[in-house]
């Protein structure tokens, strides 16, 4: 898997048949800014896929038109087998199977940290709540801090807000996780929690389109890295070939920019 | 800071520490405590003394006299301004005692004033449940909450077959101040909440809907919808509709300040970050959920001084009703400074109706600091 040709590369989907996620063809504007250029993109379930490249590359973009919090213009998006379309029972269905996580937490500051949790299970699910808050209390147990429930977001640290986050997402129990930058805005001593829990998710399976620039994060779980600039995919390759052996002279700059400094 | 050592913190207070054994020391200088707010507060500096000075004498030469008038040479009982007048130089309060009846209810019939009363008594009940949230079974209570209106709208105006009926133009006073008031407010936060929601919605017929009738409401001036309300109506309403005038007023009065209430909140939405919207969005929450539950709480939230604002503003308008004839406290109290027995206790008259005035709209404002405080999550800092 070398760089990927430009407009017209032969997709072949009848092998991707179980794909949980494809993007084909696909492209997005910003107005008249043409932010995202022909994308196609196929994860298999239980796939850790780390998306990197410079800022403006649409990359956050590309993982949230994959939940419709940004709409595409051409081409495909089929989401645990629903095509993503102006029809909000789309929509909502594909929303339910995939979390987010968003690199400034997004926690709700009126909420506790337990009612956090809860929220989407007993509006969306229709889960009982007592039900809710002992799988809440499984999750937080999980990212370690269950002892954090009663507080709200505002009381914790940025690190304990992003693993609530995340906790927060997998108490919908979704198929797919969706990660914009989710340690971009951590202080450095506090990214290495986050890091744990998201590769103690990795291992369970999960399928995982992330974000970030942790190379040691993309090395140890990932299995496909997608660099992209300028709106397009550059360059995808397993982790380990992504960084010793870059092919398009694109990324082996942007890889020099990153590890680096 | 003439002996140099190879760390800025190894000395203070004349005691060595090695690096990183630093313990916590108090502070030299007073930063709390009485003496500490009044150095700070009130005699910070020459101008700061001044004014401080000069804001004790204007305590000293107006709060006494107010008081002697007001209440040691103030005459309690007695039958008429001779009365007053022969034991005491200051207020006449057997004045507003007098009349305390008919500031309270209007001119609703004595029989009936039982009514008023049970409807003053189910609003406290109704005020209890929304503004206290440990009240038991709380759930049940605002659900009583949000019938009271109409509850008390039965009782004051009866239906001829269970409670006499009663006009509404023999609804007066305090009692009146009331009606139009609690539900001015029961009314506009709803609607003004709804219109707020479409005028930030994504659908343009919406939008433009409330966007032109906050517009509308808002360029004009109450006592103008108040005379719309009072005359105009009744020629957009078909022929020999008999339409209340109280109720005119009240359907004035909760569009009115709806449409400011709109505003308020549309500022706090403005606020919310996107992130939020976001947030609720990739749960699968639906549109009303997620304003609901993730949008709303925090946007009324930071909204509450502008809403409670609004609030007092509507409380204090109910006093324009005069100039369409209804008698609202002002009102009786003017009418009542024509009694020839009475004749001419203005001050009286108008320092009692400031002081209802005041104490309601003063608690309002309690209120909303408290609940303020009590929302703050922290999450500001």
């Amino acid at each position: 898997m070398a760089a990927v040709e430009a407009e017209g590369a032969g997709v072949d989907t009848a092998d991707q048949e179980d794909d949980i996620i494809k993007l084909i063809n696909m492209h997005k504007w910003y107005g008249q800014f043409h932010v995202l250029k022909n994308i196609n993109l196929f994860v298999r379930p239980g796939e850790r896929i780390v998306i990197c490249g410079p800022s403006g590359s649409g990359k956050s973009t590309l993982i949230r038109c994959i939940n419709r919090l940004e709409e595409h213009q051409q081409g495909e998006i089929i989401v645990n087998g629903v095509e993503l379309t102006n029809d909000l029972k789309n929509i909502d269905a594909i929303r339910r199977e995939v979390g987010m996580v968003f690199q400034h937490f997004n926690l709700f500051p009126h909420l506790t940290v337990l009612q956090n949790l809860t929220l989407g299970p007993i509006w969306v699910r229709q889960v009982p709540k007592r039900e809710a808050e002992e799988t809440a209390m499984q999750y937080l147990e999980r990212v370690k801090i269950p002892e954090q429930a009663a507080k709200y977001p505002g009381q914790l640290s940025g690190g304990q807000q992003q693993r609530v986050a995340i906790a927060r997402s997998l108490c919908m129990n979704p198929k797919i996780m969706l990660f914009d930058e989710p340690t971009s805005a951590l202080d450095p001593e506090m990214i290495k929690e986050v890091l744990d829990v998201m590769v103690g998710l990795a291992e369970t399976g999960m399928t995982m389109l992330c974000v970030t620039h942790e190379m040691g994060f993309a090395k140890t779980v990932a299995n496909r890295v997608i660099f992209m600039d300028m709106g397009e995919i550059i360059e995808e390759n397993d982790p380990f070939e992504f960084f010793d052996n870059p092919q398009s002279d694109r990324t082996k700059l942007f890889l020099s920019q990153i590890l680096h400094h | 800071m003439t002996d140099t050592t190879a760390t800025p913190s190894a000395t203070s207070g004349g005691q060595t520490y090695e690096p990183g054994t630093h313990p916590d020391l108090p502070s030299p200088v007073r930063t709390e405590g009485p003496i500490f707010w009044i150095q700070k507060n009130l005699l910070s500096s020459p101008l700061n003394v001044v004014l401080t000075v000069l804001g004790g004498l204007l305590i000293f030469f107006t709060i006494p006299p107010f008081l002697d008038w007001a209440i040691f040479d103030a005459a309690f009982t007695g039958e008429s301004r001779k009365d007053c007048e022969a034991v005491a130089s200051g207020a006449c309060w057997a004045f507003i005692d007098e009349r305390l009846h008919l500031f309270v209810y209007g001119f609703y019939p004595v029989d009936e004033r039982w009514r008023v009363n049970l409807s003053f008594l189910l609003l406290a009940i109704a005020l209890y449940f929304v503004l206290y949230d440990g009240a038991p079974y709380r759930k049940y209570g605002l659900w009583y909450a949000v019938a009271f209106p109409f509850i008390a709208g039965w009782l004051l105006v009866g239906d001829g077959a269970i409670v006499k009926s009663v006009t509404t133009d023999q609804f007066g006073g305090i009692m009146l101040t009331l009606v139009i008031g609690v539900t001015g407010i029961a009314f506009s936060l709803p609607l003004g909440i709804l219109l707020a929601l479409g005028r930030y919605s994504n659908l343009p017929a919406v939008k433009l809907l409330c966007v032109c009738f906050i517009e509308a409401i808002r360029g004009v001036p109450l006592i103008t919808l108040l005379f719309v309300a009072s005359t105009m109506l009744n020629y957009f309403l078909p022929p020999g509709t008999q339409f209340d005038l109280v109720l005119r007023v009240l359907i004035m009065v909760t569009l009115f300040s709806s449409a400011y209430i709109a505003e308020v909140i549309r500022g706090g939405l403005q606020a919310i970050p996107k992130g939020q919207f976001e947030a609720g969005d990739s749960l699968g929450l639906k549109y009303w959920s997620s304003m609901r539950l993730v949008v709303l709480p925090q946007a009324l939230k930071i909204s509450i001084p502008g809403i409670v604002n609004t609030f007092i503003g509507l409380f204090k308008d109910t006093t324009l009703v005069i100039v369409i004839g209804l008698l609202d406290p002002l009102g009786i109290g003017r009418a009542s400074l024509a009694d020839i027995k009475w004749g001419g206790l203005a001050e009286e008259m108008y320092v009692f109706i400031a002081i209802f005035f005041f104490i309601c709209c003063f608690s309002m404002s309690r209120y909303s600091l408290y609940l303020e405080k009590k929302l703050h999550t922290g999450h500001k800092r």
